[in-house]
């Protein structure tokens, strides 16, 4: 499995056992990667840094036999290697877990583990499945993960950490001597992170070479010893984590030194002497099981946080604000007057939108264009007639393009083939499009590298300073606070109260835990 | 950089990958298939005041396919399919049929055609139960969330029923030669059918190209939450997509009637829903929805209505005109595939790389 001829040391001088050398990639007019080189040792976490379209991804997937490089040779243990397919490089020993858990959820646990080399029993080489020895073997796979669950339960029924860490038994099965980590975990909570910390140093304590790759920093030097940076498809450096501060790291990545857009916390609605009405308001607005009674206001020019840990019913608020789910009691008014949001085009119509939490499944329409993308929730609200023409749609896409810094060939490019962060800028242009005032923003920087997270939030408090209403919902409790003029804070699907601009991390945090 | 795309696409590639080459090119094949073995196949006479020849006489046939595949392209644009409009032509034809019927009356030594209802009747009624029939289907798959493939199988199973029904399970009879010109008549030497085909598909185009209907149909196809959360009124458009699909297959179902004189419960579009999708697959739609192509569904029809019209012409035995058809099928399905194609090229090329290295 691991391989012995390797000392358990950082940084060993021996022979890394995978080392890409040379690596270029190209599609069509876009050089993805030149030259690229990367040095892995076993007994080593191993970060790949870099902005959204810096490469990361194509050069995971050149290790893992998606791609082949179209220069550069790849050396796993001094011996040159050419993974012409994902099975082999799994049989190579390189295993990836990918950033969606890529497990069948109606399949028994065991099951996603073995699947595919289901252990044999019975004449002719095994005819039937040993069903007894498949669970033990995944039960012990899992327990060096300290996990202890029933393998026999389908995937489904486990939170998606679990089913992450189930991904990664899966790939220390396949006898892994190299495992590749690609954003395992911007889906998973504080604490989940923190077991999966504690595994991945487990396995770099028994020698396994651990490529990570994530947009958090302070993940990073939480967990890893060396940083690889790429810029632009080509490699910016390798850096021991400990000798890389913070700011160089991002100076690294970006090219140049951040401006940091901290406490631009515009103050001018609590500034103001006497309070502007609500333009939006919530009277004991409930939904049994998902939002508890909730009163709550927004104001023009107001960005209003959501304080609250994933479940607390935040997103199920933005839900029933935006009528996509109907609720059951209580009411939502608009400048006083009592409206019923029986869908989103109805909300739409009203001036609201909402950039979702799952872009992927509820924001992007990855085949159609980013000039599609952008113009359609105009024209949603518009109907059918009059059509926005291909020329108007082109000229919106292009100022939204060149105003929020999107990264396209061209607005005719199918959405679907922008880095994540583009295409969560693309689906803000949708909405700025519409002009709405009240941008309802669930998450809208996860999965985002740092640049783009900064741009975005730019771009967010400047339209709240022309008079747009924001409802910020964020896992990432310091960009609330930051942004914030006043933060609502939710547990258990219900409002616990409300804390002004300014405040602490740490208040939210303690009025979230009910020690407030 | 979109502009250094302009000047480097030359007029050949913009040939070749444009959507509708390869159905084309596949009918140009059947075409001169038919041509080689039959050397009338290309022969037009001028008789009886309009155009005549093998080629008319296709034309003619494939109106209905045409306009149950457009009707079809749309309802597999939004990820569904519509496998009962077989039976919505059976139940079309059948309540024309039985409302014209038609007696030839003599009055006063003319000979004058009565019908049981007055045709512009009888074909708003007809037209009307399909619609309904459509509206069936689209409330079943986007308010009751049925599968598509089941919520149809329902009407495409009942549908036969009740066109028997109405019918008596007899074949019904027109005798009302007015209402024979629908499918058989000539306007300017071509088939009328095909100006029916030819206005539907006309009021579809500036549909999709000249109001958001293309856009929100693509959307829902390709991701029907995302675009339900822009705006698009996604259950609504289903819907009417459905119900614009049961109307067309109406209006073949006349055509149907109307060219054979007779509306039989049983056997009327019988198998139609395959040949439909079918034609719409070969014209460049992929059956998982998002990106659709009315052009191509026209010329996929055409496809299947030529080499069914070849398969008789050539004489093939009707025990084994099926599977000739199917093979013919697996062909064209074949070479319409890119990944295909590629394989082929890599055969084809391989040894040259091979060599120099």
């Amino acid at each position: 499995m691991t391989d012995t001829t390797q000392p358990q040391a950082v940084n060993a001088k021996g022979i890394p056992v995978l080392e890409l050398s040379g690596v270029s990639k190209q599609f069509g007019l876009v050089r993805a990667l030149s030259g690229v080189n990367l040095r892995l040792y076993a007994g080593e976490v191993h970060a790949l840094m870099g902005q959204n379209g810096a490469g990361k991804s194509t050069l995971i997937k050149v290790l893992t036999g998606v791609y082949r490089a179209d220069q550069g040779e790849m050396c796993l243990c001094g011996q040159r290697i050419n993974a012409g397919s994902t099975l082999e490089a799994q049989h190579l020993g390189i295993s990836t877990v990918y950033q969606e858990v890529n497990l069948c959820p109606n399949l028994s646990v065991a099951e996603n583990i073995f699947a595919g080399r289901y252990p044999r029993r019975g004449l002719l080489g095994g005819l039937s499945i040993d069903w007894s020895r498949m669970q033990s073997e995944a039960q012990t796979l899992l327990q060096r993960l300290n996990l202890n669950i029933d393998v026999t339960q389908p995937l489904s029924s486990y939170s998606v950490a679990v089913q992450q860490m189930v991904a990664i038994a899966r790939g220390l099965s396949i006898s892994a001597k190299v495992l590749i980590l690609d954003e395992p975990t911007s889906s998973l909570d504080d604490e989940e992170v923190e077991r999966l910390y504690g595994v991945l140093r487990q396995l770099r304590d028994q020698g396994m070479a651990i490529l990570f790759v994530t947009h958090f920093l302070d993940q990073v030097y939480a967990v890893c010893d060396r940083i690889t940076v790429l810029r632009n498809g080509e490699l910016v450096g390798e850096y021991p984590a400990a000798e890389l501060g913070h700011q160089a790291l991002i100076a690294a990545m970006v090219g140049r030194e951040l401006v940091a857009a901290h406490s631009v916390r515009h103050v001018a609605v609590a500034d103001a002497g006497e309070p502007e009405p609500q333009w939006l308001q919530t009277k004991a607005l409930n939904r049994r099981g998902h939002v508890k009674s909730m009163d709550f206001g927004i104001r023009r020019g107001e960005v209003v946080g959501i304080g609250g840990l994933l479940g607390s019913g935040r997103t199920e608020l933005a839900r029933l604000l935006f009528g996509l789910d109907r609720s059951d009691a209580g009411q939502i008014s608009l400048n006083g007057n009592k409206v019923r949001m029986d869908s989103p085009a109805t909300a739409i119509k009203l001036g609201l939108g909402l950039c979702p939490e799952d872009r992927k499944a509820e924001g992007i329409i990855a085949e159609l264009s980013v000039r599609e993308n952008i113009a359609l929730a105009l024209q949603a609200r518009q109907g059918l007639w009059p059509f926005i023409s291909r020329a108007q749609q082109t000229a919106m896409a292009e100022s939204y393009v060149k105003a929020l810094g999107i990264k396209t060939a061209d607005v005719d490019t199918p959405i679907g083939q922008l880095s994540g962060g583009n295409q969560q800028k693309a689906v803000l242009a949708r909405w700025l499009a519409t002009q709405p005032s009240l941008l309802i923003l669930d998450e809208p920087t996860r999965g985002i590298d740092v640049a783009a997270k900064q741009e975005i939030m730019n771009e967010i408090l400047a339209l709240a300073k022309q008079g747009m209403a924001v409802l910020f919902i964020s896992s990432e409790m310091d960009e609330v606070v930051r942004v914030s003029d006043r933060i609502v804070v939710m547990r258990e699907h219900a409002k616990v109260g409300e804390l002004p601009a300014g405040t602490d991390e740490h208040a939210v945090y303690a009025m979230i835990a009910g020690q407030a | 950089m979109s502009t250094a795309r302009t000047t480097t696409t030359t007029w050949l590639q913009r040939v070749q990958s444009h959507a509708l080459l390869w159905p084309l090119v596949t009918l140009s094949l059947i075409l001169l298939v038919n041509a080689s073995l039959n050397p009338g196949f290309w022969m037009l006479q001028w008789r009886d005041g309009h155009l005549y020849g093998s080629v008319i006489d296709i034309l003619n046939r494939s109106a209905p396919l045409m306009l149950v595949s457009l009707g079809m392209t749309l309802v597999i644009a939004t990820r569904g399919i519509d496998i009962s409009v077989g039976a919505v032509v059976a139940i079309s034809a059948s309540v024309a049929a039985l409302m014209i019927g038609g007696t030839l009356v003599i009055n006063n030594g003319v000979a004058t055609h009565v019908s049981r209802f007055p045709m512009p009747l009888a074909i708003v009624c007809a037209l009307l139960v399909a619609l309904f029939c459509g509206l069936w289907n689209g409330l079943l798959v986007a308010k009751i969330g049925l599968q598509p493939i089941i919520a149809t199988l329902i009407l495409m199973v009942a549908g036969r029923g009740i066109a028997q029904l109405a019918t008596g399970g007899q074949i019904v009879t027109v005798y009302y030669a007015p209402y024979f010109y629908i499918g058989n008549g000539f306007l300017w030497g071509l088939p009328f059918a095909l100006f029916i085909a030819a206005a539907v598909y006309l009021v579809m185009h500036l549909a999709v190209t000249r109001t958001a209907l293309g856009l929100f149909i693509q959307a829902i196809g390709i991701n029907p939450a995302a675009a339900r959360l822009a705006g698009v009124r996604e259950r609504l458009i289903t819907v009417c997509v459905y119900a614009f699909c049961g109307l067309t297959a109406g209006v073949a179902g006349l055509i149907i009637s109307s060219n054979v004189k007779s509306a039989d419960g049983n056997n009327a579009g019988n198998l139609m829903e395959l040949d439909a999708i079918l034609a719409v697959t070969l014209g460049g739609t992929l059956l998982r929805g998002g990106r659709f192509n009315l052009a191509g569904s026209m010329v996929g029809a055409l496809i299947i209505q030529t080499l069914t019209s070849t398969i008789y012409s050539i004489g093939v035995p009707p025990e084994i005109n099926l599977v000739v058809k199917a093979a013919v099928v697996f062909v064209v399905m074949l070479l319409q595939s890119a990944e295909f194609r590629r394989a082929v090229h890599g055969w084809v090329m391989r040894p040259a790389v091979g060599g120099a290295a």
